[in-house]
């Protein structure tokens, strides 16, 4: 018996084993393993995401360039569906019933689920949301999540402003802040500014039953985070001078950028053919921008300000001068002759007629070709130098320090860097050793293999008014309301040039405005201000040259510095001169003295007519 | 009265109730009494278990020993009744109604079938050994374990019954039977895990191992080899059974040994809710009412058979030990006092009593964490339900009166 009652130790045993054996195995999963935590997570709780507002555009005067408007996203959790009248939604919401079934597939399947919500419809307008609300109580299932779109009170700035897209795939692998749908600017300031302007996004951390139902919040919204609204920004551009230089240019191919000199705000920055911003909002944007997209005619969405690049042509030859006289190869009273061209290479470059010799003074006024052909022979024969090669890359130097062939690095968001011709790019052209000045003499006129952009273009302007420094080009001028928001630092930097005395600018000034008071531009005067202009053309291989002009006003603490390039549009005194005039005016003054030259500008067409012209001669050949 | 047992049983009645409110939580009906609510009509369980306990305490302490055959044949008719008595619930004929309430007969059996072994066993004529004796004794288990599956197809409620080998065992049963029951177990797990013919060979491998080792005469043979036939006609019968299984049942199979797809959101869904929502728990739990898994009814029968999801997802770690900890001490108690009783019939009653509570938990519990197969078994004095609390206490309380009269020999 004794034996038997021994048998009690092995039934404890037993027993206190197995309840070791189960605290350890809970141990486990609930202390070790975290995959249970997450599982859990992912089935109880639903994330719903609040949107936060998207930070206003206002004008450098507080007028409104772009704001929000509600719009309604009508969302379906298809597991949630019951009885539902396909006809009768159909009709409500105007599709299909195709549509609708395809519609419903999306939602079902993968990476959407019938336990998922996902989006049914896509911004639907006040309108059409206040006659869905109404009736939304007849279909289980389906339910309105609101969102803002851009709106835009004048149709001006669409390049500048950019516009809003859905993230994609890419974006959302990218960062992960993002969730596929998720609005984010695409291009121009809603790109550049995106995390300024988006805020951040808030999230409900709802708790659901097993059949998705909300049960309400977790713990009474501890972990919820509140949706920040986006800063509003504050831009440069002066809205009416916006709007005034994108009536002015409408119906050309071109752009003008105009600089506040001391401080480098861009106070309009045109692209023309431009589009109108509103376009591409809501749901007809993709039906829109394959529409714009498919007028190579205007081509209204490449953005020429930044993206174009051209010869910087007569306004270079102010750089030319300044080099010239920085290297003391040149005085002012240095007298070179024209032939209708270049005499020591047979008349090329060529020139129009004008009297000859001339001094620098004169040939800024008439923009001479030959003149600046011989200036930039001497600097690059400049005994000084050991060789060309030495004398070349100095005047590169200069040259680039100029802000060419390099980005400005203004927040506009696509820049083109334009290009000054490197020495390794020419020895690989012609072969090292065998090039010299004659073999690029078009250089010294902004010919050549020589790229600008207008938006650098204009930076030269400022940078000739301001007498050699320049502030990097910019779009914002405060965030939040805060000028002083370090993400606007980069904008405070003054910049200086190679050439830093001021005489030597004062020389180059005074043969602007010359220009003005008796020159190229002598028609276009603006009484009781005296500015300072260079006009001139910019060779054009594919075609009619391109009118050139750029201005600083007034002479004495110029506070608007313009760039201004029209395709093909010949001489810049014809159609580049009086558009810069104009806006010039009316941003010093505020009102338009010349009536008969805006209405021309206004009225004039160089897209289309030519085209109607060509069809009217082909169709007399026919004849 | 051992009041430490009753102390016990008090807590652990109380941690179910708790933890009942906080599976089925409505915040419609927060008030813990509402009896429109499980956990209101749990209280009025609780407080008739209670009166059962009373009632069973004032019984004379003999009347148990007097009727314990009685009282077997009383709940064996009542269980082959009930399936044509009593009224279809939720496709179950174990049930008799009362309006909202309910009674599965079959939950008193355990005590019954206690009892009478205890009667049974504690005859001093009776040796376990004998083989007739041991026939009867495995008669008086088999018997409502046949009738509770064959008739209610209730599994959990009749697999209980094997919990008495703990019993027998202590009260003689050979360890070879044990032993050879053991094998016989692993065998057939193995036999579904691994390829019939590597165990063949295995087989054959280990007989001739034991031929080298034992001497060769002409019996050591014959037994070894017949050995050798039976293991490997039963790997064969196992894999014939289970090839001629219905599909869910294959699949219940497959679960447990963790073999094949397991599809989550069927077959495999129950024990992967229960891990998730007790995994989830951590090391303090969520918190009181915080659980989300069980409340929000991820996990199936969470008031009941998977109670103990509530106790791991809220309490977490620390409560579910606790639990664990609290129902061990329990059993062990009720051993240390089943070994001082004069009496051998209080001793095997008392090791019934305990074999009980322990199958239950190592079974209920063993399923929420994937260490047992999914049987529907309640978790002793936690889980929603009149019958197992009722059943519990009346196991429980009639040791105590027992107890209570240790000194004595009752027959
Ligand atoms: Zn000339």
């Amino acid at each position: 018996m004794n034996l038997l009652s021994d048998r009690k130790y092995i039934i404890m045993g037993v027993f206190v084993f197995i309840g070791v054996i189960y605290i350890a195995r809970l141990f486990y999963i609930q202390v070790i393993d975290d995959s249970y935590k997450l599982d859990a997570r992912n089935q109880a709780f639903r994330y719903n995401t609040e949107f936060a507002v998207r930070g206003y555009i206002y004008d450098r005067n507080n007028k409104l360039l772009v704001y929000n408007e509600a719009a309604y996203d009508l969302m379906v959790l298809p597991k949630e569906i019951k009885n539902l009248d396909t006809n009768d939604l159909c009709d409500l919401l105007g599709i299909t019933k195709e549509s609708f079934i395809r519609k419903m597939k999306k939602a079902v399947q993968a990476p959407n689920s019938p336990r998922k919500q996902s989006i049914f419809e896509k911004q639907l307008s006040p309108k059409e949301y206040a006659s869905l609300q109404e009736r939304l109580y007849r279909f289980p299932g389906f339910f309105v999540q609101s969102r803002t779109l851009r709106k835009y009170p004048k149709k001006i700035a669409a390049h500048t402003l950019g516009y809003i897209g859905e993230a994609d795939k890419k974006t959302t692998e990218k960062d992960p802040y993002y969730k596929e749908g998720d609005y984010l600017g695409i291009s121009g300031i809603e790109r550049t500014y995106e995390k300024v302007l988006r805020g951040r996004k808030g999230m409900r951390i709802m708790m659901v039953d097993v059949n998705n139902r909300e049960k309400g919040s977790y713990m009474n919204g501890l972990y919820d985070t509140m949706a920040i609204p986006g800063k509003p920004l504050t831009s440069t551009i002066d809205r009416d001078l916006q709007e005034y230089a994108e009536l002015l240019m409408q119906n050309k191919r071109g752009s003008v950028v105009a600089i506040e000199p001391s401080t480098g705000e861009i106070l309009a920055i045109v692209t023309s053919p431009t589009y109108d911003p509103n376009l591409l909002v809501g749901r007809a944007r993709n039906k829109n921008f394959a529409m714009l997209y498919s007028d190579t005619l205007g081509n209204p969405l490449f953005n020429r300000s930044t993206m174009a690049s051209y010869p910087p042509g007569s306004t270079f030859k102010l750089i030319m001068a300044l080099i010239g006289l920085h290297e003391h190869v040149l005085t002012p009273s240095t007298r070179y002759p024209c032939a209708r061209g270049y005499p020591p290479l047979g008349g090329r470059p060529k020139c129009h007629p004008h009297p000859s010799p001339m001094d620098l003074e004169g040939a800024i006024g008439t923009s001479c070709n030959s003149y600046f052909s011989y200036v930039f022979k001497s600097v690059i024969d400049d005994k000084t130098y050991d060789d060309t090669y030495k004398a070349y890359a100095n005047w590169r130097d200069i040259a680039m320090s100029f802000c060419l062939g390099t980005k400005t690095g203004s927040d506009l968001a696509n820049e083109l860097r334009g290009n000054v011709p490197s020495i390794k790019y020419y020895d690989k052209v012609f072969g090292k050793g065998s090039w010299k000045a004659s073999t690029v003499i078009s250089l010294g006129i902004g010919q050549a293999e020589m790229g600008i952009t207008p938006l650098q273009n204009a930076n030269l302007v400022t940078i000739i008014a301001n007498k050699g420094w320049y502030y990097t080009p910019h779009i914002v001028k405060a965030i939040g309301g805060n000028p002083n928001d370090t993400l606007l630092d980069r904008f405070k930097v003054k910049h200086y040039t190679k050439i830093t005395d001021t005489a030597i600018y004062n020389h180059v000034i005074q043969g602007m405005a010359r220009a003005v008071e008796s020159g190229t531009a002598g028609a276009l005067k603006i009484e009781g201000i005296p500015y300072c202009a260079k006009t001139g053309t910019a060779q054009n291989p594919h075609g009619k040259d391109h009118s050139v002009f750029v201005s600083f006003a007034p002479k004495q603490n110029p506070k608007i510095a313009i760039g201004i390039l029209i395709e093909n549009a010949g001489f810049g005194s014809t159609w580049a001169g009086p558009i810069a005039r104009l806006m010039m005016e009316k941003y010093l003054k505020g009102k338009i003295t010349r009536p008969d030259l805006e209405k021309r500008m206004i009225e004039g067409d160089l897209i289309h007519k030519p085209v109607a012209e060509k069809k009217v001669e082909k169709a007399k050949k026919r004849h | 009265m051992d009041w430490i047992t009753v102390l016990l049983y008090f807590v652990l009645v109380i941690i179910g109730w708790m933890n009942i409110y906080a599976a089925v939580y409505n915040e419609q009906h927060y008030i813990i009494t509402d009896i429109s609510q499980k956990y209101g009509k749990q209280l009025i369980w609780i407080i008739t278990a209670f009166l059962l306990a009373f009632i069973i305490l004032i019984i004379d302490e003999s009347f148990y020993t007097a009727f314990a055959y009685v009282i077997y044949v009383i709940f064996l008719v009542a269980i082959i009744l009930v399936p044509f008595l009593g009224r279809e619930v939720k496709g179950s004929r174990s049930w008799f109604r009362f309006g909202e309430f309910g009674i599965q007969p079959a939950e008193f059996m355990k005590f019954a079938a206690n009892l009478a072994l205890a009667k049974f066993l504690s005859n001093q004529e009776t040796k376990i050994a004998d083989y007739k004796n041991t026939f009867i004794t495995l008669l008086l288990i088999g018997v409502p374990m046949v009738i509770i599956k064959g008739l209610q197809d209730e599994t959990g409620l009749a697999i209980v019954f094997v919990a008495f080998v703990f019993t027998l065992y202590r009260e003689g049963l050979s360890v070879n039977y044990l032993l050879l029951g053991f094998l016989a177990i692993i065998l057939f797990i193995l036999a579904l895990l691994i390829n019939n013919l590597y165990l063949f060979i295995f087989i054959g491998v280990l007989c001739a191992l034991a031929l080298l080792f034992v001497r060769r005469n002409r019996k050591n043979l014959f037994i070894i080899a017949a050995i050798g036939v039976i293991a490997c006609s039963m790997v064969k019968g196992t894999s014939y059974v289970y090839d001629k299984m219905e599909p869910h049942q294959k699949v219940r199979i497959d679960v447990l040994l963790g073999r094949g797809e397991v599809d989550l959101k069927k077959e495999g869904y129950n024990v992967n809710q229960a891990k998730i929502a007790i995994g989830s728990g951590g090391f303090l739990g969520k918190g009181y009412l915080q659980g989300t898994q069980t409340k929000y009814d991820f996990v199936p029968e969470q008031d009941t058979d998977f109670i103990f999801c509530t106790v791991g997802e809220e309490w977490g770690f620390i409560g579910s030990s606790v639990v664990i900890i609290l129902q061990l001490t329990l059993i062990l108690r009720l051993i240390y006092m089943a070994e001082r009783q004069r009496s051998p019939f209080s001793r095997i009653y008392g090791y019934g009593v305990a074999s009980i509570l322990f199958f239950h938990l190592m079974i209920n519990v063993g399923m929420t964490i994937g260490l047992a197969p999914v049987i529907g078994i309640p978790l002793p004095f936690l889980s929603y339900g009149g019958s197992s609390l009722w059943s519990f206490t009346i196991l429980l309380f009639i040791f105590l009166k027992l107890d209570s009269h240790r000194l004595q020999i009752l027959r």
